[in-house]
């Protein structure tokens, strides 16, 4: 992501232009918009014309709108962003009040117009141009009948493919089967990676499991490569890297992660970091569990006795429908943050951050022992 | 609209009670008809099915009652007493015996009132007063006789009296309007009738209307209510009302045409419980699973007890001798004969559960050989989940039993596992004696520190055996030590003696039928064959069952055990069945194949009471978990920490606790990614239990205490399926 331009007052109120370069800036824009900002961008419109003689024409034409944004929605596997709203600057196509629908596109640029740009979203926007945060991997979790293709960036997990096939199992004197059974899920896995893994973009392709299935896996994937020609396989073979893990679940991401391997190749990464900072609250949790707090109104008392040492807060939070929410979230960010606090944003759309936002989505590791005799009834759902 | 007048004029009665009809569940399904007309033109079997829920478990042994015709008459009495003379209630009944058989023959070719007649002044008799009958008129013979006959069977309870009519004849013409009716209709008018009966004939008459209303669904879920009506005359007559006359009765029976099929299943049925009775007798069923460290030499053990039973012959066992020697793995000769495929041979490591049967003079034991490798855990916990005996395996080389039991080991894991999945007696077997020179000492050592340990675990003194043999040598499996060193002083029994020894096991086979789907795959023939054990119940060949969660209906084609087919099998066996009338892609691991009538519950959100075990990380709320249950796994998330329980008492020391650490009892709740088929600890215990494991390591075990949440179909469509 590009920042063309921000224009921001000391009352915080502004707005800035961005240039979207990759899949990854989308993300990041759904994290910035809000309902009730103002979102500026060129975009396709189905415009109706009439003659004079009463025909009417229909053609689309490119313009440049701007938006009261109404809805906003994300979709993960295509990162699209599609922003919903009305028209609140009139020109020669679209009336003023007219409701259009923007979808962001990479590299044409946007403006973004905020009321109250809180430190949280000036962050994001940091965080979102810095362009040395970048490792990209694949991953592939797996078991017998079971493989999950990911792939990592900085701010996302996606699961690219989801192979789930039935193998029979072992039985006395007939394992043709079994054996059939695995080969077909085995190709149905290297064409998951043929078709979703740009080999270009991705540093390194780890391939995770349980027992022997990985090391089985890789050596009918290069016996594969091999037969097939797959030249592409071939070239980039020492990208592959085989890692245990204790089930083929997409949690089991988590471990992978944490594998001192893996932590090597991408030491600081964002996925990397957040797994292991939710790994250090749950120990804190087992040894002296008065210093973890989780929920939003403990890690709330925490924060105003300036206890918090490190905060972790799922991004989904500041997605927040309603402003006194979201409000309610970033005090807590900067509270923290006044009193030297680490603040830790989780992705939601990574492992950790899924387990986070399961966790109510914000935990705290405290400097000192708080008692806690608060109940932990909530279940958002 | 020929292709309606096809469905209109269609034999309902051959095609609904053939054994793979397909019309059996939903004509829809085959045929492109329009809602409407279906519900006009067929009749609704899914109502009907929906009817036995409330019964619940009080099914009514029906097979043998049912075939009394007079079931149909009283009602039919009730709704046409009005326009018949007043009679006692002994001629009433015989009026309607013989009203009854004589719609049988005539269908509704004369109106009830000439019936009425005509048998009252032929003093009830059928014979005499259809001789009357027909040779007064002509009559067109009963074209659809089979269907004319059913329309009588539905019209027959569902009128209420109030909804009586002065005039017979219309009533017959409003009956042939009344096309379709709900069972459930049948119930509520019947309810009605009982609650009403004020007059003396009534009064007898509405608590037999009553278990009408009980048998009748089942009848027509069966599928074989009609079949079974008419062509069983040869059974018992074991109906008490000692008003109705039995003798017309039977005049009628040789009047029906015969069917083409017989009754034969429900007499079969009435003959499970004594086959059951019969088997027993001979050697008790036991499954056997093998558990243990890695390397322990559990197959090994296995292998060498299978050859020198003379379950695996000669000759194969040369040939793995010779292939074993060619990848210079020798030692592993006897442990091939349960590793089959490649993959664990080259390995040389047990992956994937073996599973195979046989004898010793009192037993029959399926045996199931665990894998012990820590990744393996999760095939381990299902086949300890179908076991109901295990032998623990454990090595008593020098350090490796140490390795084996130290925290992180699987000798303690599996321990602890088989405890909390129902493995109620085990047989401690220290294997590999031999590098240990025999040593008393080395063996007394071992049975020290791990008795101790099993006490811990909940196991009673009483119900752990220790004895000591080598897999690789064949000490002391089948014959009594010879080894010397052994022998001077050890005179206990050997393993199969010990195996011998192993208490019978009570199975729930009156339960309503469970098997939880271990594996699917083609097999030879028609169908798909699916093999797992059964869980409670009995199942015959020719069943009708239902495979839950998808709710299809299947049918029992054949029933094998050890590649011999059998006509019926019990809780506690493993078998493998074929089935027909579904896809194959329909039925996956962890399906339940149940009883139509009684489901198996399904739900992806459960209260559970479990007990922590080891754990590294506590427990908190939104932790991800494997859900481990029978033959599945599956991620779940813990969503709520309901309250912490004191371990000994049971008694809530907490509600809502922040997080639950190691060695702790709590309630929890738990959520599925998708609907899950399982069972409350309190009417099914084997099926009621669970395991969670989270990072490779088993967290906790669990009770399944209630059902909270059932996604519905539709739901779980519009989430991602």
């Amino acid at each position: 992501m590009k920042l063309v331009n921000r224009d921001i007052d000391k009352h915080n109120v502004g707005s800035v232009v961005l240039l979207p370069e990759e899949a990854e800036d989308m993300w990041h824009a759904y994290n910035l918009v809000g309902i009730g900002d103002t979102l500026r961008g060129t975009t396709i419109r189905k415009v109706q014309t009439q003659t004079a003689t009463g025909s009417v024409n229909v053609n689309k034409v490119r313009t440049t709108l701007t938006i009261q944004v109404e809805a906003i929605d994300f979709d993960t596997q295509g990162c699209v962003l599609r922003v919903k709203g009305r028209n609140i600057q009139e020109n020669q196509y679209v009336k003023m009040g007219a409701y259009h629908t923007i979808d962001l596109e990479p590299n044409r640029k946007f403006t973004l117009g905020k009321h109250e740009w809180d430190s949280v979203s000036l962050e994001r926007i940091e965080n979102a141009c810095d362009p040395t945060q970048h490792a990209d991997l694949a991953a592939v979790v797996m078991q017998e009948g079971l493989a999950h293709v990911c792939l990592i960036t900085a701010n996302m997990t996606l699961v690219r493919a989801k192979i789930e096939t039935h193998i029979p199992r072992k039985r006395k004197g007939q394992c043709q089967q079994h054996d059939k059974g695995l080969n077909r899920f085995y190709d149905q896995i290297i064409q998951a990676i043929l078709r979703h893994v740009n080999f270009d973009i991705v540093k390194c392709v780890l391939i995770a499991s349980p027992g022997f299935v990985k090391d089985q896996f890789a050596e009918y994937l290069f016996d594969q490569a091999f037969k097939m020609d797959l030249k592409i396989l071939m070239d980039n073979k020492s990208k592959f890297l085989l890692i245990h893990s204790s089930s083929g679940f997409k949690h089991s991401l988590k471990e992978v992660l944490q594998d001192p391997a893996v932590m090597a190749k991408l030491a600081d990464t964002k996925a990397a970091g957040e797994v292991k900072a939710l790994d250090d609250f749950f120990q804190m949790l087992q040894n002296d569990p008065d210093r973890a707090f989780y929920a939003v109104k403990p890690v709330e008392k925490a924060a105003e006795h300036q206890a918090v040492e490190v905060l972790l807060i799922s991004d989904e939070l500041f997605r927040a429908q309603d402003v006194a929410q979201r409000k309610r979230y970033v005090h807590i960010v900067d509270v923290v943050r006044e009193h030297g606090g680490d603040v830790k944003i989780f992705s939601s759309l990574h492992v950790s951050g899924e387990q986070l936002g399961q966790l109510s989505g914000v935990a705290a590791i405290l400097r000192f022992p708080m008692p806690d005799d608060e109940e932990y009834s909530g279940d958002e759902d | 609209m020929s292709r309606h007048r096809n469905v209109r004029t269609m034999n309902y009665e051959e095609d609904f009670f053939d054994d793979d009809d397909v019309y059996g569940h939903s004509v829809e399904d085959n045929y492109c008809i329009s809602p409407g007309t279906v519900s006009q033109f067929t009749f609704n079997r899914d109502a009907q099915h929906d009817l036995t829920h409330y019964m619940g478990e009080s099914r009514i042994p029906e097979e043998d009652n049912e075939d009394d015709s007079d079931e149909d008459v009283e009602p039919l009495n009730d709704s046409s007493g009005c326009g018949r003379p007043k009679l006692n209630a002994v001629d009433d009944a015989k009026l309607n015996t013989c009203l009854e058989g004589m719609r049988n023959i005539l269908g509704e070719t004369f109106p009830e009132h000439v019936m009425v007649e005509t048998a009252v002044k032929n003093n009830f008799d059928l014979s005499s007063s259809l001789n009357q009958l027909l040779s007064q008129q002509d009559a067109p013979k009963p074209q659809r006789q089979p269907r004319e006959k059913r329309r009588n069977r539905s019209e027959a309870s569902p009128k209420p009296p109030v909804m009586l009519l002065k005039d017979p004849v219309p009533r017959q013409t409003k009956s042939d309007t009344q096309a379709v009716s709900t069972a459930a209709d049948d119930l509520s008018s019947l309810s009605l009738q009982s609650s009403e009966g004020s007059n003396t004939p009534a009064a007898s008459k509405a608590s037999s209307a009553s278990s009408i209303a009980i048998t009748k669904p089942d009848i027509l879920s069966n599928g074989m209510g009609a079949v079974d009506e008419i062509s069983s005359p040869d059974k018992p007559e074991t109906q008490t009302d000692s008003v109705v006359p039995q003798t017309p009765k039977k005049d009628q029976m040789t009047s029906v045409p015969p069917l083409p099929r017989s009754s034969s299943k429900t007499k079969e049925k009435l003959n499970l419980q004594k086959e059951y009775e019969k088997r027993r007798e001979g050697k008790d069923l036991l499954n056997l699973v093998v558990i243990g460290h890695v390397d322990a030499g559990k197959s090994t053990l296995m292998g060498h007890l299978l050859y020198q039973l003379g379950n695996v012959n000669r000759k194969m066992m040369h040939k793995y001798e010779q292939e074993s020697r060619k990848v210079g793995k020798s030692s592993f000769a006897f442990a091939w004969v349960l590793d089959e495929t490649e993959e664990e041979r080259s390995r040389g490591v047990t992956m994937d559960i073996a599973q195979t049967r046989f004898e010793t003079p009192h037993r029959l034991v399926t045996l199931l050989d665990a894998p012990g490798h820590k990744d393996f855990i999760p095939n381990m916990i299902t086949g300890a989940a179908q076991a109901d005996v295990g032998i623990l395996v454990v090595n008593a080389t020098k350090g490796e039993f140490e390795t084996g039991f130290e925290s992180g080991g699987q000798t303690r894991e599996h321990a602890l596992l088989s405890r909390s999945l129902g493995i109620s007696q085990l047989i401690i077997a220290v294997n590999k004696m031999d590098t240990v020179d025999w040593a008393q000492e080395r063996y007394d050592d071992i049975v020290k520190k791990l008795g101790q340990f099993l006490k811990q675990v909940g196991y009673k003194e009483a119900d752990f055996f220790f004895v000591p043999c080598s897999g690789l040598s064949g000490e002391n499996l089948t014959q009594c030590a010879k080894e010397p060193k052994l022998s001077s002083w050890y005179t206990g029994t050997t393993l199969v003696q010990q195996i011998d020894n192993f208490k019978p096991v009570t199975r729930s086979i009156d339960k309503p039928f469970r098997l939880t789907v271990a594996d699917v795959f083609k097999g030879m023939g028609s169908g798909f064959s699916i093999t797992g054990r059964i869980n409670a119940g009995s199942v015959q060949n020719g069943d009708r069952m239902c495979v839950m969660p998808s709710a299809d209906n299947a049918v029992i084609k054949g029933i094998l055990q050890d590649e011999m087919p059998i006509p019926y099998a019990f809780a506690g066996d493993h078998v493998t069945m074929t089935i027909t009338g579904l896809d194959i892609t329909k039925v996956n691991m962890g399906n339940v194949i149940c009883d139509m009538t009684n489901p198996v519950k399904v739900a992806t959100r459960i209260r559970a009471r479990v007990v922590i075990f080891n754990l590294k990380m506590p427990i908190t709320r939104g932790f991800m978990v494997v859900y481990h249950y029978q033959t599945i796994t599956e991620p779940a998330i813990i969503k709520r920490l309901v309250s912490q329980l004191n371990r000994s008492t049971g008694e809530v020391t907490h509600n809502h606790p922040k997080c639950l650490t190691k060695n702790s009892s709590a309630v929890v709740e738990i959520e599925f990614e998708r609907p899950i088929c399982l069972e409350l600890y309190k009417d099914y215990k084997d099926l009621g239990r669970f395991m969670l494991r989270a990072g490779g390591v088993t967290i906790a075990a669990g009770m399944i205490e209630e059902v909270l949440k059932v996604k519905t179909k539709d739901e779980q469509a519009a989430t991602n399926y």
